[in-house]
């Protein structure tokens, strides 16, 4: 019987969130389809790791080498290829993370499969594997479907839950063959993290956040000022931080920070998946943007459609009366 | 350094209603406007960069109509040398893997070090256009590129990783990088560079100038239709004038015991 391959992603030897998050769907789309789940695991010696994923799928298959202790697309591309060579599996499911979307390409390309990116839905339909993914950060979905049986997908983080249902698998150890231990082009160095400020923004009880909305460096005071009056901390998104007008500790988002203030105010923030993936869980969410339509509206608890520019002034002098500064 | 950029024109939405058009499978762009993608807009500009600091030459290329000149012009006014422009009806329909398969062909036809794409388009968000293209050349590639030095026929990347990590990897030339935004800071164009790539010619290549055949144009993945997403939940919204809306966001934070 062919198989679901969910491919187990991890980060120095940690499980990571979506890698469970994943198999929620291999389980559910498996169910359906009368196919095994098996969970693919390429790292150094962890017992432990493979234990834990043999607890949500059928099979897991380990291959163990230093070699893969730490993450590299050009060799894990390799053992991956090499690894399911005798069974090819039906769906071959990875993150769309950083390490999904750098493998999955090239992947597919060996694999000869389809490739369909950023899933945020799969269902079976009349025997056709079809995926929801956005468009236009998160303005549209688009409905995709595979034209042959088989494909490579990558998923959203965040977007399923991550399993509960357990499966009593099997743990399959295979060794890395020997042509496989040299040979590449490039080579891992390390992680670093960015340069941090001081400034520990997960740690604030308020939140002013701002967005592409602010336009120009300029307009950055009208922000300041509106978290100096609540006390609060300023934080971004991404285009902010491109833009060289606040420190990379400031971002707020998948590849920045994760916050759950009680007060949350985006200000001039569209709302694209990587941001709200790291505010969502505010108390409070207050979102004020030019366009009705726009993504944030969707988490924020109170919405205002309008210009930044003109609304927190106002609402600075607001806060100073009710504070009495 | 001999360096290829592939850009893709889109249309600016970040502010804008998006809707289906008739057809299900594109949006009404009649109100749009259009510009250089904008991770691909840091390619760019990584590529000049590099070309002012080892030499050598940028060479840009895009898949589209003629109004996708645009943004190879845009390019070429800020001191790309030279532009392709590669289209042909039969490239209508096509999927991620037809598009990378167009460029990475012509790609092949020009002497390259480096070439550099952005890592996501805004439009359709696929992010795995510039990787397969390093896939079909057979060269090594990285995406979420946030830093690059060269040496020797060597480069040592920065890729973004989730919360504020890099992976640091070191791998061999001639290789294919999808950069992240933020990279650099992209320059404007000189008012003379506008008026010297205006004149530049672009050369135009179809699927027959490219070798292609049919079974290039053969898609293994369809797009079915494209609908607005059903929202869950919905803020509540405050109406008003700015002075009004002000003061009951106040009221609100201190209903919340935030002031």
């Amino acid at each position: 019987m062919s198989c679901i391959v969910v491919l187990a992603e991890h980060r120095q030897e940690n499980l990571r969130d979506i890698t469970f998050e994943m198999l929620t769907l291999a389980q559910a789309l498996a169910r359906q389809m009368n196919l095994k789940v098996q969970v693919l695991y390429l790292g150094k010696n962890n017992e432990a790791n493979a234990e834990t994923l043999a607890n949500y799928a059928d099979e897991v298959i380990v291959v163990e080498d230093a070699l893969l202790a730490n993450f590299n697309s050009e060799i894990y591309r390799k053992v991956i290829v090499s690894t399911l060579a005798e069974h090819k599996p039906s769906l071959l499911l990875l993150g769309h993370t950083a390490f999904g979307t750098d493998l999955a390409p090239g992947l597919a390309y060996d694999l000869n499969l389809p490739l369909i990116t950023d899933c945020i839905e799969i269902t079976y339909e009349d025997n056709r594997i079809v995926a929801t993914r956005p468009l236009y950060s998160g303005k549209l979905n688009a409905r995709v479907y595979l034209k042959q049986p088989t494909g490579v997908l990558t998923i959203r983080a965040g977007t399923f839950k991550p399993t509960d249902t357990k499966l009593a698998g099997i743990v399959k150890k295979k060794p890395l063959p020997a042509e496989l231990k040299t040979g590449y082009a490039s080579n891992f160095i390390g992680y670093e993290e960015a340069p941090t400020t001081g400034i520990d923004i997960t740690k604030a009880d308020i939140i002013v956040a701002v967005g592409r909305g602010i336009k120009e460096a300029k307009n950055m005071p009208i922000v300041e000022e509106l978290a100096k009056t609540l006390g609060g901390e300023l934080a971004c998104t991404r285009p902010v931080i491109d833009a060289g007008w606040l420190p990379k500790d400031r971002q707020v988002g998948s590849s920045g920070k994760t916050v759950k203030p009680k007060l949350y105010i985006a200000l001039g923030i569209s709302g694209a998946f990587q941001h709200i993936s790291g505010m969502k869980q505010s108390q409070t969410i207050v979102a004020v943007n030019k366009d009705p339509n726009a993504p944030i509206f969707n988490v924020a608890h109170y919405g205002i459609v309008g210009d930044l520019l003109k609304i927190v002034p106002l609402l600075k002098e607001k806060i100073k009366e009710i504070k009495g500064i | 350094m001999n360096i290829l950029v592939c850009l893709k024109r889109v249309p600016d939405t970040a502010e804008a209603v998006v809707i289906p058009d008739s057809t299900g499978k594109d949006i009404v762009k009649d109100r749009l406007t259009f510009s250089i993608n904008e991770a691909d807009n840091y390619a760019l500009e990584e590529a000049l960069l590099l070309k002012e600091r080892f030499g050598g030459t940028v060479t840009l290329l895009t898949v589209g109509p003629k109004p996708a000149e645009e943004v190879l012009r845009m390019g070429m006014a800020k001191g790309a040398d030279t532009a392709l422009r590669l289209w042909d009806e039969k490239f209508i329909g096509g999927d991620y893997f037809t598009t990378a398969k167009v460029l990475a062909t012509a790609c092949q036809t020009l002497p390259y070090d480096l070439i550099l794409t952005g890592c996501m388009a805004t439009d359709d968000g696929y992010a795995c256009v510039g990787l397969t293209i390093g896939a079909i050349l057979g060269i090594p590639s990285a995406i979420y590129v946030s830093k690059i030095e060269i040496f020797d026929r060597r480069a040592k990347i920065y890729r973004e990783l989730e919360g504020g990590f890099y992976e640091v990897k070191e791998l061999g030339l001639p290789a294919l990088f999808a950069v992240q935004t933020g990279i650099n800071t992209p320059r404007y164009p000189s008012i003379l560079g506008i008026k010297r790539a205006a004149a530049k010619e672009i050369k135009v290549l179809d699927a027959k100038e490219l070798n292609l055949t049919e079974a290039d144009f053969q898609t293994k993945t369809e797009l079915e239709r494209l609908f607005i997403p059903i929202v869950e939940s919905k803020a509540e919204f405050l109406q008003g004038e700015p002075a009004e809306v002000a003061t009951q966001m106040a009221k609100i934070f201190k209903e919340k015991g935030v002031l």
